[in-house]
């Protein structure tokens, strides 16, 4: 087993990296993405698509890159990094990553013209309206719903999940605490394309993609887990109170050891998680997934509600950057199952198994 | 990055689970397994058999006996030793004093003592700790004094574990009270215990036993040859001996073992009670995660550069530690009240509470939790 990245790896991330840092060198490239709608950059999104980033996980016959969760999660811990406001893990990881798997033409994702939204249900019911398929019901929120070219929506057909696709569907948008957009999403007898098979049970399918979606959330709250310890760092050094550095106080000096232990240790799991939905079965890929989901969570609030006390009042204010990365270790710990949800399912499955073995 | 295990380290793995499993003495792995206390001929049998095998002492020199083994494969060797209730080589022997005397002793003194450190021909007990110097080990006082061929040695030491057991006892002492640092006058001096001015006190603790002791010098004769390396070079052997040790300082293995044991004994609970499922889930999850993060700092290390990630192991590998055996005792409940088998009380609640109580120590000794977020402040955050 090991932990190291390849060489083709590190220059991906590296030329991610240096991308993103032309607009987000500094929080004020974010605070412009998002001021405006849709909530992000357009011209990013474009670079990223020329970059070869919007088609990462799609297969090279689908106009893609045919890479897998590892590269995914490095690019995800680069936006994580500077909080990069792009849709990458929905529109991308998710929404790609299930019309992927059906065969549905991704390259328009790939080259940045087509924007899917996720729409998860549940509150979807879909039936047969003479010789098409339409979509009933209400969801919220939908991320970037309203600005989405597609959406990718799980409805209830038949008593059990079904996916589709439609253009269609009334939107009503509105902003995120974290400077995102989302949106209402209404169908009142929408017209909608089957994805695969309507009448037949598409859990599995909707459950390994939002597994692939989770992971690459946990690597984008490890990237700004990271930042956000950096910052702490830095600013325990800089700031004096009482005539001396704040680094001087050993209090606060062992809590951010204790910030650093946290994100050690999520950072195994969330690497390996990738590791585990490169290499493992899908059943297997779905538990790490809730694993490191759980690890995120964890060590993002523990992270992100530290750095803002270490900080001070000026952790609070929207001027200064590390408040934007407790905002949005907040929202990833509550997308695609919080805390609690993915507890809850380890620990219905706890007695099944004597131990968990990461070594295989 | 890969996530499955080489074929040679899974065939060494599968190597080591066999020989463990079925080589060393059952009676050991019994005891181990019902958590009672080891005798010392118990773990003296139990070093020999991996001795035997040459796998006492990986970590060492390979012409001293040790192997030629990467970090993973020593990583390996140590969980599944854990998870085969087999109790590992004697730290003080085979952690401590023996890399130090194979690293700085003379040839001499390699040839006289690491044999037997190996075998566990002779039990080492580790006088380091006083009454006065505890995290801070520099403040030492107990005084070696040159007189001819001979060291005359007075002081105290405390906290030294197993000492009832201990044949020679491995010191910092004193040798230059006028040192400008207090770190420059120490030296590392090897002590026949039988000699005269030793004496032995126990101290009990609150898991019942008295695993430590006191060790009282007074004018006890040491010959010169027994100084490990250079006067006054001590504390340099000191802190390469603190530093070295890093297979299984999470305590991975058997903190596992027990967490997967504490489910057989919750049995129906386990899905009655959906507190109780989800402690066990977080636990697991810590595991899971403190495993992963060892065996990165054990394939990070191959480099053999000092590792300062490893006190994020002994921090958060001793964390969860406590925390399993507090979920044990939990589970006992009432039942965990007394270890008199009298009280008819499943047997696997008797060690519930001592071994809760013992645990307690796991963030204090080997450099507190204290003095390892010290060093994850300063030397990894540079605070
Ligand atoms: C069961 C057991 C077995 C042991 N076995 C041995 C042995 O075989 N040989 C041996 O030599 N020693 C042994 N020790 C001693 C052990 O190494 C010491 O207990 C340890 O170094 C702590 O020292 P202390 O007990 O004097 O606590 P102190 O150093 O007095 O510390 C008290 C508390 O203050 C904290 N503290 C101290 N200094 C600082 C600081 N600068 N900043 C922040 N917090 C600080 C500590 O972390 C601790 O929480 C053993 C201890 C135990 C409990």
């Amino acid at each position: 087993m090991d932990f190291d990245h390849t060489d083709e790896q590190r220059a991906l991330r590296d030329a991610v990296r240096g991308l993103l840092s032309k607009t987000y060198a500094t929080i004020d490239g974010r605070r412009e993405a998002t001021a405006g709608d849709p909530g992000f950059d357009e011209g990013m999104w474009s670079r990223l698509a020329e970059m070869g980033v919007l088609g990462l996980p799609f297969p090279e016959e689908a106009g893609g890159m045919g890479a897998g969760p590892v590269e995914v999660g490095l690019v995800a811990e680069e936006m994580g990094r500077v909080l990069a406001p792009e849709p990458f893990v929905e529109a991308v990881v998710l929404c790609g990553g299930l019309l992927a798997r059906a065969g549905a033409d991704v390259s328009g994702i790939a080259e940045g013209v087509v924007l899917p939204a996720y729409v998860g249900g549940p509150g979807v019911a879909a039936r047969c309206d003479g010789d098409r398929w339409v979509l009933d019901g209400s969801v919220s929120p939908v991320l970037n719903g309203a600005r989405a070219d597609l959406l990718v929506v799980v409805a209830e057909a038949g008593g059990t999940p079904a996916l589709f696709t439609t253009a269609q569907g009334e939107r009503t948008s509105f902003s995120t605490y974290d400077g995102g957009r989302a949106a209402r999403v209404t169908f009142d007898g929408t017209a909608a394309e089957p994805l695969g098979d309507p009448t037949a049970d598409a859990t599995g399918t909707i459950e390994y993609a939002r597994a692939r979606a989770r992971v690459a959330y946990a690597h984008e709250a490890l990237g700004a887990m990271e930042r956000a310890l950096e910052m702490t760092r830095d600013h325990l050094r800089d700031r004096h109170q009482f005539g001396k550095p704040l680094s001087a106080f050993q209090n606060l000096a062992f809590r951010a050891s204790d910030m650093y232990v946290s994100l050690e240790l999520a950072r195994s799991t969330v690497l390996w998680a990738s590791m585990v939905l490169a290499d493992g079965d899908e059943a297997e890929g779905i538990e790490a997934a809730s694993r490191a989901k759980l690890r995120a969570a964890e060590s993002g609030r523990h992270i992100g509600q530290e750095a803002i006390q270490l900080h001070g009042g000026i952790g609070l204010t929207m001027e200064y950057q590390v408040g934007h990365y407790a905002m949005r270790l907040t929202t990833i710990e509550h997308l695609l199952g919080d805390r609690r949800h993915h507890l809850a399912r380890l620990a219905a499955a706890v007695g099944g198994h004597r131990t968990v073995d990461p070594l295989r | 990055m890969k996530l499955r295990l080489s074929p040679e380290d899974a065939a060494f793995r599968a190597e080591l689970r066999e020989f463990f499993t079925t080589q060393v003495p059952r009676h050991i792995r019994d005891t181990v397994a019902a958590r009672e206390d080891l005798t010392k001929e118990q773990m003296v049998e139990s070093m020999r058999t991996l001795d035997a095998a040459g796998i006492a002492v990986p970590n060492w020199p390979v012409e001293w006996g040790g192997k030629d083994w990467t970090p993973l494969q020593r990583h390996i060797w140590h969980e599944e030793m854990r998870a085969a209730c087999v109790p590992p080589p004697i730290t003080f022997n085979a952690s401590m004093v023996g890399p130090v005397i194979a690293a700085f002793g003379s040839q001499q003194v390699k040839e006289r003592f690491l044999p037997a450190t190996r075998n566990a021909g002779i039990w080492w007990s580790q006088g380091f700790s006083e009454p006065d110097a505890g995290s801070d080990l520099a403040a030492l006082r107990t005084s070696a004094v040159r007189d001819g061929d001979h060291y005359v040695v007075n002081g105290q030491k405390t906290w030294t574990s197993y000492a009832q057991y201990g044949d020679w006892i491995f010191t910092l002492v004193r040798t230059d009270p006028d040192a400008p640092r207090k770190q420059a006058g120490i030296s590392f001096l090897l002590i026949d215990m039988t000699t005269p001015g030793v004496t032995v006190r126990p101290i009990r603790l609150i898991d019942g036993g008295s695993l430590v002791n006191e060790v009282f010098f007074q004018d006890v004769r040491v010959p010169a040859d027994n100084l490990v390396g250079q006067e006054n070079h001590g504390w340099h052997y000191a802190k390469f001996l603190l530093g070295n040790e890093r297979a299984g300082i999470a305590g991975v293995g058997g903190t596992k073992w027990l967490l997967a044991e504490a489910k057989t004994w919750a049995g129906d609970r386990l899905r009655e009670d959906p507190l109780l499922a989800a402690d066990f889930a977080r636990l697991e999850n810590d595991l899971l995660a403190i495993e992963l993060t060892s065996i990165r700092v054990a394939a990070e290390s191959s480099d053999g550069k000092a590792q300062p990630a490893s006190s994020v192991l002994k921090l958060a590998g001793s964390e969860l530690q406590q925390a399993v055996t507090e979920l044990v005792l939990n589970l006992a409940g009432e039942q965990g009240l007394s270890s008199d088998p009298a009280a008819g009380a499943p047997a696997w609640t008797r060690p519930a509470a001592p071994s809760y109580l013992h645990l307690r120590a796991a963030s204090i000794y080997g450099g507190s939790n204290e003095v390892q977020r010290q060093i994850i402040a300063g030397t990894i955050l540079g605070l």
